[in-house]
Formats: C-alpha cells, sequence, structure tokens
C-alpha cells in the first residue's frame, strides 16, 4: 500500500495527531496491547500515512523501550508523522483521558470507599482481576519458554525467587537480567563462529 | 514540594524500568507507592488496578493519575503522569532516530531476551500478592490462615470459564463484581 505524505499545515497536523491519539486513548480500555491494532488501522488503513512494514518495525522499536506500549507507540508514531513535536501531540492525545478520568475517580473513591456495596462490589471485581492477570501471567509464561530452551526457564525461577522470597530491589533485578541477556547473545555469536 | 519531587521521581523510576508494557509495571508501581513510600495501601492498590482495567488508557498512567491526585491533588496527578512518561518519551525518540539510522538492533534482542522472562517473573510475583489478597485477605503465602469458600468458588469457576471462552477481560472483572454485589444485597454470606 503507498503511503501519503500529510498534505496540510504543520498546525493542523499536530492537531490531526492530537485529536486521533485522544480519542483512540478514550476508548481503549484495559490499555496495553489493545492500543496497538487501533493505531494500526488509523495511521496504515485509514490515512495510510505509514506503510505496513514500517508500521511492524515501529511497534517493535516501541517494545524494547520501557514504558507502556499505548505511550511508547503514540511517541513513535508522531515522531514518525510529524517530528518531535508531532511526538509531543500524540504523547499529549493519550495521557489526557486517563489523567482526567482517574483523578476524578480519585475523588469519588475517597467518598464512597467505606461503603458497604461498594466494598462488596470491589471485592468482587478483586476476584475477577485475579482471573486476569493470573490468566495473563500464564500466557506470557508460555509465550516466554515457547522455545523450550533453559535458559529463559533459568532467567524466570531465579527472577521469582530475588523479588518474591529475597525482596531484592526490582531495578537491580531488571538491570542484571538484561545484562545477562546481553552477554548470552554475544556468548551464542561466539559459538557460532567457531 | 517535597511529596511533588517524590512522586515525580517515583513514577519516573516506574516509567524507566517497566519494560514489556501492560502489566510489567504493576510490580513496580506496587513497590513504589505501597511499600516504599505507603501511599496506598495493598487494599487501595488492588482497587487501583480494578478501576484501571476498567477505564481507558495504561495501568501505570492510571495509577500515577490516581495515586498523585490521592496524595497531592491534581498537581500531584500532573506531576506524577509527566514523570511516568518522560523516560519513554526520551528513550522512544532516541531508539526511533538509531532505529531510521541503522534499522537493526542486535544488542537490544540480546537484552529483551533476558528481560522477557524475568519480567514476566515480577508479574507472576505482584499477581501472587493480588491472588492472595482476593482470595485469603493476606499478602504472603506463609500467612494463610482463613479463607472464603465463595472467593475461591467463583475464583475457579471464572478462571474455567475465561480459559474456555476468551472473553474481554472487562466482562469478566464487572461480572464477579456484580455477582458478588448481588449475593451479598440477597443475603447469602460471603
Amino acid at each position: 500500500m503507498p503511503t501519503k505524505k500529510p498534505d496540510m499545515s504543520k498546525k493542523r497536523l499536530l492537531w490531526t495527531l492530537f485529536k486521533t491519539t485522544l480519542t483512540i486513548s478514550a476508548f481503549t480500555f484495559g490499555g496495553g496491547y489493545v492500543i496497538v491494532p487501533l493505531i494500526r488501522k488509523t495511521f496504515v488503513e485509514k490515512l495510510q500515512w505509514i506503510d505496513e512494514h514500517e508500521m511492524i518495525d515501529l511497534i517493535a522499536v516501541a517494545q524494547s523501550s520501557p514504558g507502556p506500549i499505548a505511550v511508547n507507540s503514540s511517541i513513535i508514531v508522531g515522531y514518525k508523522v510529524g517530528g518531535v513535536i508531532g511526538a509531543f501531540a500524540t504523547l499529549l492525545g493519550t495521557v489526557t483521558p486517563p489523567l482526567i478520568t482517574l483523578t476524578l475517580l480519585s475523588y469519588i473513591y475517597e467518598i464512597v470507599k467505606n461503603n458497604a456495596y461498594v466494598q462488596m462490589t470491589f471485592y468482587g471485581m478483586s476476584i475477577g482481576v485475579a482471573i486476569v492477570i493470573v490468566d495473563a501471567v500464564l500466557t506470557m509464561a508460555k509465550t516466554v519458554l515457547s522455545d523450550k530452551k533453559w535458559f529463559p526457564l533459568v532467567v524466570m525461577i531465579l527472577a521469582f525467587v530475588a523479588t518474591y522470597i529475597l525482596h531484592i530491589n526490582i531495578v537491580l533485578i531488571i538491570l542484571s537480567c538484561a545484562a545477562i541477556g546481553a552477554l548470552s547473545i554475544l556468548f551464542v555469536a561466539k559459538e557460532e563462529a567457531k | 514540594m517535597g511529596v511533588l519531587l517524590q512522586l515525580f521521581w517515583s513514577f519516573v523510576q516506574v516509567g524507566l524500568f517497566s519494560f514489556g508494557g501492560g502489566y510489567a509495571s504493576l510490580p513496580l508501581i506496587q513497590e513504589q507507592v505501597v511499600m516504599k513510600n505507603g501511599w496506598l495501601t495493598a487494599q487501595e492498590f488492588t482497587d487501583v488496578i480494578t478501576m484501571s482495567q476498567m477505564t481507558p488508557g495504561p495501568i501505570a498512567l492510571n495509577a500515577a493519575s490516581f495515586v498523585g491526585a490521592k496524595t497531592a491533588g491534581i498537581p500531584g496527578s500532573l506531576v506524577a503522569t509527566f514523570g511516568n512518561v518522560l523516560p519513554p518519551l526520551v528513550i522512544v525518540l532516541i531508539l526511533a532516530w538509531i532505529y531510521y539510522r541503522y534499522r537493526s538492533l542486535k544488542v537490544m534482542k540480546g537484552i529483551l531476551y533476558g528481560l522477557k522472562p524475568a519480567i514476566v517473573a515480577l508479574i507472576a510475583s505482584a499477581a501472587l500478592s493480588i491472588l492472595l489478597l482476593a482470595l485469603f485477605n493476606v499478602q504472603r503465602l506463609g500467612e494463610i490462615s482463613d479463607y472464603s469458600l465463595y472467593a475461591i468458588i467463583l475464583f475457579v469457576i471464572g478462571f474455567v470459564f475465561n480459559f474456555f471462552r476468551k472473553p474481554n477481560p472487562i466482562y469478566i472483572i464487572v461480572g464477579s463484581g456484580v455477582l458478588t454485589l448481588l449475593f451479598f444485597v440477597i443475603g447469602i454470606p460471603i
């Protein structure tokens, strides 16, 4: 699919970027991976500003960076279409809906959190959350271990012991595992070279 | 002023180290917000996750807005959100620049290879404390003394249903909430 150059003034372009990501963010519940297909649909299919293959690369780059996927994907799409200022426009569009919603909710929460009916509903929902999260963990574990190598399994067990039993600082665990991963690639490359 | 700075710095760390998106930020938020600074209790933290599953936007941003507003009002909410997106903004822009220059990221692949299993383990640890809180009202495995039969039954039925039907997570969460409220209203012991 050939991509079009956005033919509009810089001001209108930024407004379009802001408006588009604001709408996507406002109607994406649960966050995370749900937003990626929506961004793709808008920028690849509807606006045709980004080519399909480049979009996949951009998402991969977005996932290599820390931070919420929704945020990272909007930043990189904004950068691609409108440069650094474009990235600011899409970022602003993405953060505005949760910022407003959760700020309002925090005030309501303070008022209603001791109400018995509210407490019961939240209690029930926390069981639902546990279901969803346990399911997500099992799915992620299956994906990470799908290549049947021992390395990911060992890292996973060590990291779990380090955090749950030994209470080692999470940042330290993340940095160590990143370093081990980078070293493992160097080691594999050397093995293959022999 | 001190608390605003602390909010900013805490969420900078959450933004900087949550690789893998979605639930990856959970253990980091938990560490900063519940354990280190005591801005939320374990119960309130679970409530925030519940809310963020039903409201638009990523969990980390939702938590930042909520905790910020609860701790220091609207300025707190703004500062925490800004802190949370600042590291990704800088890093994504740098990576995007590198991508357009070199288009291949070998070292990044290695880093991700080590990171992914670690992240799953960290999320599993956070998930375990959320599960224990929901079913046994404790935070650690060794502390279990009492249990709610209702919670265990609801969890098992919901988990099996979720496994086979794969509905939108919102239905599972809202469904569990509505069912529990219903039982409470008609007087079935929970």
